[in-house]
């Protein structure tokens, strides 16, 4: 019994740690350093692939979604902080300009949380 | 065909990039054939060179994509001896649309990868006769062309140029929607399949259960069969589940959980425990040896029922803006060298003459050049009654013409429209969040790892303290809870309702510009209503004129008039037009100065001539006798302002200027107060002409001879005490006022949409859009919290009910295929509440 308690603790403490504090260091991740710069992001089974991109501060860039997941879900793109929601019309091409960006992280998702990636401005 | 070819095909079935890269790869490996491969995109661009024979290439191709287990469509192909064909048709269709000015176009290009398309795409466009100049940007995949030709021509030339290009224009909305909802159509039909293999086998299982049989393993003949339906049930898990799994896989390795996750932890701890009793009963108690592949089965084929549910909830939600993209016309009668001709609306060029008959829809913004008639902006304004329309009139694309026919030229075309606009505007409105969803969005981020981990505390609690078989409990419990839990539900909870209040409004005539606007609005606890143009008409006419010294009416007027030819403000305009009724001519004034808030002077020859209110006389030093001043009292006592004459230092008349009242203002103005909202007038008018309209609308307070700076100070003071301050004015001089508002409301003229200071623009002049605005803002907001309180209530009932806090005194457990009914039916539940706002009837409110 005290095997599977700590069994039990030990998936707890994971959890905890490959969902929050983790940090996303070697996860793979596209980066932009150039003015326009695009960036292909695929919508599909569940994630955004790639779901951590880098770009410049002060420098615009495009996100060009590409939606191949049917469901509902993955309709719609929302930036929070950027006040960028969009509908992601599927098996298409979407191209989002960023704006210039201050340095920061910019979580992106879809409506329920379900896709997430983040926006890395450095 | 002697040049070399680029085409491009689209290639089904790739799953990786390294598929992609090895497709490219072997298609390289083919003689003479360049290829790249985009696995984002499905398509695979090819240059096949000239040396090469075509047909045979092309063959070669197939054959090695299909050998490789994809599929790929027909290529899309032409050569440069075809675009010199296709150039020569642009000249010839074009040729009539030679003397029109010419407009600038935008196109959506596919397929261009590098500068050498851009280039080749440039190049192909500006060898076009009527192409000025074209300019490609490729980040953005658009290229801008200037000149006359049409928009067919182009897209002709662009494709046999091998790349693919349609308009962004509006006529892209409809293929979208239809797009849509021919994918919307296939999802729906897939999960339905995938629905019935689940529930097929699951509810035979079920059935099996409830009809006495036994769903234990006890004897050797059992395992076999047990360990048979096993495997059937990993059908339906791949078969029916697949993409719940990938997603949970997918998902976790991006250190990401979602619904997937929940669904693919509780089903699988399921059907693994099950195959454990089956493969390893020894391993188990005897009592704990039951199996739950009827869980597995009926959970997914449930979910996958409750996601199709939603689906077709969901295409219910954006029927609004379904029916706003439905009002664009897909042709148009255009009058080209004397002729008439239909063509497609992405066609219509600017200056454009357009002719429209009786019962047609107006196909793009314009102005009417010949005829008369009404037309009906209902669909767009709210506004039910027909507007009239004649020659220097604008028309608005997707309002229908009643009565006459008419020939307009085109002002305004593809997303330029204020039907575009609009839809791009209900569009990006109904996307946004409301403040009130944060907490949900706050709750969402932690939801499932939370779920996780009350699952496992729940399996151990089970182990640790439950009854004998505390493994089956356990099981049970940790499953229960990973499949009651619903995030869905929360994230639905907002966003449905903000999409379908958001598309109401907009039916009624109100363009809110973001969630926020919409839940401030449902706040709103004063209202400040600028009088001019908001509660009256905001075209003053001239009622009285009073002389004082010996001249008569029509010299004051004539006076007045020359005085009032060089001011923009609107009592001027019905000075000006009274004079000009009466056939009177004006003089050149010179010297003229306005007076913020008070009023005009000038010099007329001899003569110094001021005109404005009490303030500016008194200012002036102006002498008003006791007479004038009764008059002036009675004229503003009838709600007309009494506007006064000075010549050469002395009073010469007082001229009464009055601005009707707009007819649904005073039943509007109630329902507002009806809805315990403070009204409150705000107008540069004096005290006494202020006191009578407001009298005359209902209406207890108000702010006379406000200047026009002041407005925003009296917005900020009204704060100051503590209020949620609405302001409505015309979004022209109001914007600060507006701005500083909570919420700002631009009282449009018809269609004007471009009101950007405005939180939310009333298309239709009446205050009643005003009334509609908050009642559909108060609906909606009511109905997100019932979405929210629903969802919160229901997962934390859920979830604790399902790690068994009734057991103790009830000794009952939730069945995980009941809590697999649940979470399906929770978030169709949340859609449907949604739904329900689109019976919603501002009127009665």
């Amino acid at each position: 019994m005290l095997f599977i308690n700590l069994a039990g603790i030990f998936l707890i403490a994971l959890i905890i740690w490959w969902f929050w504090l983790y940090a996303p260091k070697s996860q793979r991740q596209v980066s932009a350093d150039k003015d326009n710069a695009v960036i292909d992001i695929v919508v599909q089974d569940g994630v955004y692939q790639p779901a951590t991109i880098t770009v410049s501060a002060h420098k615009t860039a495009i996100l060009n979604f590409i939606r191949k997941d049917a469901t509902p879900c993955a309709e719609m793109v929302i930036f929070p902080d950027l006040n960028i929601s969009e509908e992601l019309p599927l098996n298409k091409a979407f191209a989002i300009t960023l704006p210039m960006l201050e340095k920061g992280q910019y979580l992106f998702h879809c409506q329920m949380q379900m896709y997430k990636g983040y926006l890395i401005v450095e | 065909m002697s040049l070399s070819k680029s085409l491009t095909l689209t290639v089904y079935g790739m799953s990786c990039n390294g598929c992609a890269s090895r497709l490219q790869t072997a298609l390289n490996a083919i003689e003479g054939v360049h290829a790249e491969v985009s696995f984002a995109s499905n398509r695979v661009d090819l240059t096949i060179e000239k040396s090469v024979d075509y047909e045979n290439t092309i063959k070669s191709i197939k054959t090695l994509i299909a050998e490789k287990g994809y599929t790929s469509t027909l290529p899309i192909a032409e050569t440069a001896s075809d675009q010199s064909q296709s150039a020569e048709k642009s000249s010839h269709s074009n040729k009539n649309s030679a003397e029109s000015p010419a407009n600038t176009q935008e196109l959506l290009i596919e397929g261009a990868t590098c500068a050498s398309c851009v280039s080749k795409i440039e190049k192909t466009l500006n060898a076009l006769p009527d192409v000025q100049q074209a300019q490609m940007n490729l980040a953005l995949r658009t290229v801008s062309v200037t000149g006359h030709a049409a928009t067919k021509t182009l897209i002709q030339a662009i494709e046999s140029a091998g790349y693919h290009a349609k308009s962004t224009g509006n006529a892209s909305d409809q293929d979208l929607l239809e797009e849509k909802n021919q994918a919307e159509q296939t999802y729906y039909h897939k999960l339905m399949v995938q629905m019935w293999i689940g529930l097929a086998l699951g509810g035979g299982l079920m059935a099996y259960g409830l009809l006495g049989g036994a769903m234990t393993v006890n004897s050797p003949t059992e395992r076999i069969v047990w360990f048979i339906i096993g495997l059937f049930c990993a059908g339906v898990m791949y078969f029916a589940g697949k993409h719940f799994y990938i997603g949970a896989w997918n998902s976790f390795v991006n250190h990401n959980a979602n619904m997937d996750t929940l669904i693919a932890l509780g089903t699988g701890t399921a059907w693994l425990y099950s195959m454990v009793v089956v493969i390893y009963p020894l391993a188990l108690p005897e009592i704990a040896r039951h199996v739950y592949f009827e869980a597995t089965a009926m959970i997914i084929g449930l979910i996958n029922l409750g996601l199709a549910l939603e689906v077709k909830a969901r295409g219910r939600t954006s029927e609004a803006i379904q029916r706003l993209i439905g009002l664009q016309a897909k042709t148009a009668r255009v009058i080209r060298d004397g002729q008439d001709i239909d063509i497609a609306i992405e066609e219509v060029l600017l200056n454009d003459l357009v002719r429209v008959r009786p019962g047609e829809r107006i196909p793009v913004d314009g102005i009417v050049n010949e005829g008369k008639t009404t037309i009906d902006e209902s669909m767009l304004t709210g506004e039910p009654m027909p507007v009239k329309k004649s020659s220097g009139d604008e028309v608005v694309a997707g309002t229908i013409n009643k009565s006459g026919s008419i020939i307009f030229q085109a002002q305004r075309i593809g997303k330029d429209t204020a039907l575009a606009q609009i839809i791009k505007m209900v569009k990006r409105a109904q996307n946004s969040k409301p403040p009130i969803g944060r907490l949900a969005d706050i709750i969402s981020g932690y939801f499932v790892p939370v779920i996780m981990i009350i699952s496992i505390t729940s399996a151990l609690i089970w182990l640790n303290f439950g009854p004998d078989n505390s493994i089956a409990f356990a099981v049970v419990s940790a499953t229960t809870v990973l499949i009651i839990a619903c995030p869905c539900a929360l994230g639905l909870a907002t966003p449905m309702s903000v999409m379908v209040g958001v598309g109401k409004a907009a039916e009624a005539g109100v363009l809110i510009r973001n969630g926020e606007a919409l839940q401030n609005a449902s706040k709103i606890t004063a209202m400040i209503l600028d009088k001019t143009g908001t509660i009256t008409l905001g075209q003053p006419k001239v009622t009285d004129i009073y002389p004082v010294n010996a001249m008569d009416e029509n010299q004051i007027l004539q006076l007045v008039a020359s005085l009032e030819i060089g001011s923009e403000h609107p009592l001027a305009e019905a000075i000006v037009e009274s004079a000009k009724e009466r056939g009177l001519s004006t003089d050149k004034v010179e010297h003229f100065n306005a007076i913020a808030g008070q009023g005009v002077e000038g010099q007329l020859g001899d003569k110094r001539l001021l005109f404005g209110n009490q303030k500016l006389m008194r200012e002036q030093h102006i002498d008003l006798d006791q007479k004038s001043l009764e008059i002036s009292a009675e004229m503003a006592n009838e709600a007309k302002t009494p506007m006064f004459f000075a010549m050469n230092g002395e009073l010469a008349a007082i001229i009464a200027v009055a601005d009707p009242i707009k007819d649904d203002s005073i039943s509007a103005i109630k329902r507002l107060q009806n809805n315990g909202i403070r009204v409150i007038m705000l107008t540069g008018d004096n005290q006494e002409t202020a006191k009578a309209v407001a009298r005359k609308v209902g209406i207890t307070e108000f702010f006379a001879e406000v200047l026009p700076e002041e407005k925003s100070q009296k917005v900020a003071q009204l704060q100051a005490q503590g209020e949620i301050v609405g302001m409505t004015g015309d979004g022209i001089n109001d914007a600060p006022a507006l701005a500083l508002a909570n919420v700002g409301f631009a009282i449009g003229t018809g269609t004007d949409v471009a009101i950007e200071s405005a939180d939310i623009t009333l298309m239709r002049g009446s205050l009643n859009g005003l009334a509609d605005a908050i009642s559909v803002s108060k609906a909606t907001l009511r109905n997100i919290k019932q979405n929210l309180f629903g969802a919160f209530i229901y997962n934390t009932a859920g979830v604790p009910l399902a790690a068994g806090v009734l057991f103790p005194l009830t000794g009952l457990l939730l069945n995980p295929v009941i809590a697999g009914a649940a979470m399906a039916f929770s978030s169709v539940t949340v859609v449907s509440n949604a739904n329900r706002l689109r019976f919603f009837k501002p009127q009665e409110h």
